[in-house]
């Protein structure tokens, strides 16, 4: 058995949280959280200068062609760091969406620019409050044209181009769903930026009036495509909350070393030693179910479906749970903006239902899990 | 990533699983696969016996604590192997269950403490279960406090003169051999005046109790012993040295890595699949769902931490400190779905059943026996502490006995 990266993974996760520590300390991810940029530029451009952000492109579409268990890697490392970059909706959403349905010339068209860092890619599937659902896509697709508001599309105001999920039917049937990609500088999209719990990764509504769209991937199976991208995204995105739960735990650690009251580290008394030890507990948990989805990723495997649901309900929990707690062992200090606690637990809750809420993976995993036991 | 054998590793595996197809008790083998939730019960043998069958066997094909060194009885297998055994012996590995405490704490205590003399006497013999060992550590007065203990060693010639009371004794009833910790010096702090030596069980003055649990089983006894002779060349270390010679024996309880703890969620997921509520199955409900998968998450979280362990060992590296929540999450957990099944089992939830209602009773049991779990081998609080000290590196509990001598130390509070 090697249930573990690999030593060349483990030098890339070394090389990536070196990179990081360097280009996104806390004081980089304030000057999005404070609005002085809508995200870091610099970072992105030094992101494909490393090349992370073609880790998982294919060589001939202008990525590293290595692979997930790399883009797992790269990923623990932007969760750590809370990168104020629009990767997750790049890569995890949009190129994996590629990946997935893109035909070769859209692929060649989109997914060198992602690896370069010259374009901006997201997936459009919400409108308004709810889980993913094709009864919840109202936005219509006709004659190559789009009509309807997406909200909160993530990374939506700076975004270059998006996958957008769109009804052609009106069966009832999943296969009423089809994917379009469109480029978002081309006209037609009304953009809005949204305020949300966390200003380091943006959210925005985009109104489609009349817009031109070509088709992704076949007419009508676009359901089909959105939940695989999702449960993809899913396990990327979870070792971006474990790479969280981590920090957030050190954070707490670290103060409860640091911080003495009554005579004493804090870190002394059982009551706050309980507390970081569950955050342990949850952190660990979620990291071990998170490599058994960077496993099922990684080969394509059939359980994929439900080490997805697991590796993001655990990973959710975690994160949670440990960017709450890392707050509450700081004390007042931890409720002011000064610390940098608040920026994690802002990521958290956002990550929390980026993709869908925790109710609606628990939902998955059920469903996925009794699927298995059927079989 | 992968979940494959090396050439050699699977090689081993095919050695070991073609010697338990050709000598396991299969008999036994439908009992077994469904006592899951942690109590064997054979109706109409005695585990022990059949355990001790079964030990002996695998001790005669080389197949026994097959870790230790070959003169102690085992094998000389490395860690893995010993892993990928205990994956192929599966439901048998449970009839092993009397001479665990003895593989798992005596016998490594033994081994690292013992003389050359009293390893090749003792241990050949713990391996092949011909002589089980229970371990006598906890007192009344004495529990996760346990250099609080006051049980007296005291030296009389060539031999210690035992006096007092260990409770919580899993096996003492039916063991041969105890691994026990004295008091040999009360005017010295309370870690430095400990002696650690084994007895024969039979001894004159050795007797053991049952107690009867709150579950209303009797698995755990009592011990007391009343000037019990031991020799002092069955003393393992210096004198005054117990505490450090224990820290061996409790090392190894928490080291014991592919074996699978119990956590009950095959069983709650089988329930709530086949439950009928008044609108529809368990399972389909929101709240039941979300109960499932917070529970499915944990119990994967804790194979697949597992399995992290087991690729260290395969490669030769030490596993890191991940397994040591192996029981803290496991215990909690048995506790939340034995109560959770009985809600769901509305007004009924309080009958214990009986034979057709096999699936409900199970969780009942489950509720009364599961508190157990969350103390023995070390409480819950013991584990976060540990936990947070040895792996999170924060400061241990400021100790206001530590450097007072023993018999200075306050034994009642108000």
């Amino acid at each position: 058995m090697n249930f573990d990266f690999s030593d060349d993974q483990k030098q890339m996760r070394d090389a990536a949280r070196k990179f990081l520590s360097e280009k996104c300390p806390p004081k980089a991810v304030r000057a999005v959280l404070d609005g002085k940029a809508a995200y870091d530029k610099e970072l992105w451009k030094g992101l494909a200068e490393m090349g992370f952000l073609g880790v998982a492109i294919p060589e001939a579409f202008g990525g590293a062609g290595a692979g997930h268990l790399e883009l797992c890697v790269i990923a623990e490392e932007m969760g750590r760091a809370i990168a104020p970059v629009p990767f997750s909706s790049t890569v995890y959403l949009a190129a994996e969406a590629l990946l997935i349905a893109g035909s070769d010339a859209q692929k060649q068209k989109w997914l060198p620019k992602i690896a370069a860092g010259e374009a901006i890619g997201t997936l459009a599937l919400f409108e308004g409050a709810g889980n993913p659902s094709p009864k919840a896509i109202k936005l219509t697709a006709a004659g190559g044209t789009l009509n309807g508001v997406k909200k909160p599309v993530p990374d939506g105001a700076i975004a270059d181009f998006a996958v957008v999920a769109a009804r052609t039917g009106s069966t009832g049937r999943d296969s009423d769903i089809s994917l379009f990609l469109v480029d978002l500088k081309a006209g037609g999209v009304e953009v809005k930026e949204l305020t949300n719990v966390d200003p380091t990764r943006g959210q925005a509504e985009l109104t489609f009036k009349n817009c031109k769209a070509e088709p992704l991937g076949a007419a009508g199976e676009g359901w089909g495509v959105i939940t695989q991208v999702l449960d993809r995204a899913a396990v990327l995105l979870a070792f971006e909350q474990v790479g969280g739960s981590d920090r957030a735990l050190e954070m707490g650690r670290d103060y409860a070393l640091d911080r003495i009251a009554f005579g004493r580290p804090i870190g002394s008394f059982q009551a706050i030693k309980h507390m970081l030890a569950d955050m342990y507990v949850s952190a660990t948990l979620a990291r071990s179910n998170c490599y058994y989805g960077a496993w099922a990723l990684s080969t394509n495997a059939g359980e994929l479906p439900e080490a997805a649901a697991a590796a993001r309900i655990s990973a959710t929990q975690a994160f949670q749970h440990c960017s709450k707690n890392n707050i509450q062992v700081h004390g007042g200090m931890g409720f002011t903006w000064e610390f940098d606690c608040h920026m994690y637990y802002r990521r958290a809750n956002a990550t929390a239902v980026t993709l869908g809420s925790l109710s609606y993976w628990e939902d998955a995993l059920i469903d996925r899990m009794r699927k298995k036991n059927a079989a | 990533m992968n979940f494959d054998d090396t050439p050699q590793e699977a090689e081993f595996r095919a050695t070991a699983r073609k010697w338990i197809g050709a000598n396991a008790p299969k008999e036994f083998e439908e009992e077994l696969s469904k006592s899951s939730l942690g109590r064997i019960r054979l109706a109409k043998h005695d585990m022990v016996e059949v355990g001790k069958a079964w030990q002996k066997k695998k001790a005669d094909g080389g197949w026994a604590c097959l870790h230790w060194p070959k003169e102690y009885g085992g094998r000389g297998a490395t860690p893995i192997e010993r892993v990928i055994w205990q994956q192929e012996e599966g439901v048998y590995g449970k009839l092993t269950q009397p001479f665990q405490i003895g593989e798992g704490m005596c016998g490594p205590t033994v081994m690292a403490w013992g003389s050359e003399e009293s390893k090749r006497r003792y241990l050949p013999k713990l391996a092949s279960g011909e002589e089980i060992w229970c371990q006598l550590f906890s007192e009344p007065a004495a529990g996760s406090d346990v250099a609080g203990l006051r049980t007296r060693a005291e030296k009389k010639g060539d031999n210690w003169v035992v006096n007092g009371q260990k409770i919580w004794t899993s096996g003492a009833h039916y063991s041969d051999y105890g691994l026990l910790i004295a008091r040999t010096d009360p005017n010295v702090p309370k870690h430095k005046g400990l002696t650690m030596f084994f007895l024969d069980m039979k001894s004159p003055g050795v007797e053991v109790r049952p107690i009867k649990q709150a579950n209303g089983m009797q698995e755990f006894n009592e011990v007391y012993f009343t000037d019990v002779v031991i020799p002092d060349s069955q003393r393992l270390g210096n004198v005054g040295d117990g505490w450090n010679v224990s820290l061996t024996t409790l090392m190894n309880e928490r080291m014991s890595i592919g074996s699978r703890l119990a956590t009950g969620v095959p069983e709650m997921f089988e329930f709530c699949s086949n439950l009928m509520l008044e609108d529809g199955l368990a399972i389909d409900d929101r709240a039941v769902r979300s109960k499932l998968a917070t529970w499915a998450v944990k119990s994967n979280g804790l194979k697949y931490t597992s399995y992290r362990a087991i690729s260290a060992l395969s490669k030769g590296e030490r596993p890191g400190p991940e397994n040591s929540i192996g029981k803290l999450v496991s215990g909690m957990m048995l506790q939340d779905i034995a109560a959770f099944a009985m809600d769901l089992q509305g007004g009924a939830g309080g009958l214990t059943g009986d034979a057709e209602e096999e699936a409900r009773g199970q969780f009942q049991q489950m509720l009364l026996s599961s508190p157990s779990m969350r103390i023995a081998g070390g409480t819950d609080e013991v584990l976060r502490n540990i936990i947070a000290e040895r792996v999170l590196g924060l400061p241990g509990d400021i100790r206001v006995d530590k450097d007072v001598p023993f018999n200075k130390i306050p034994t009642k509070g108000r």
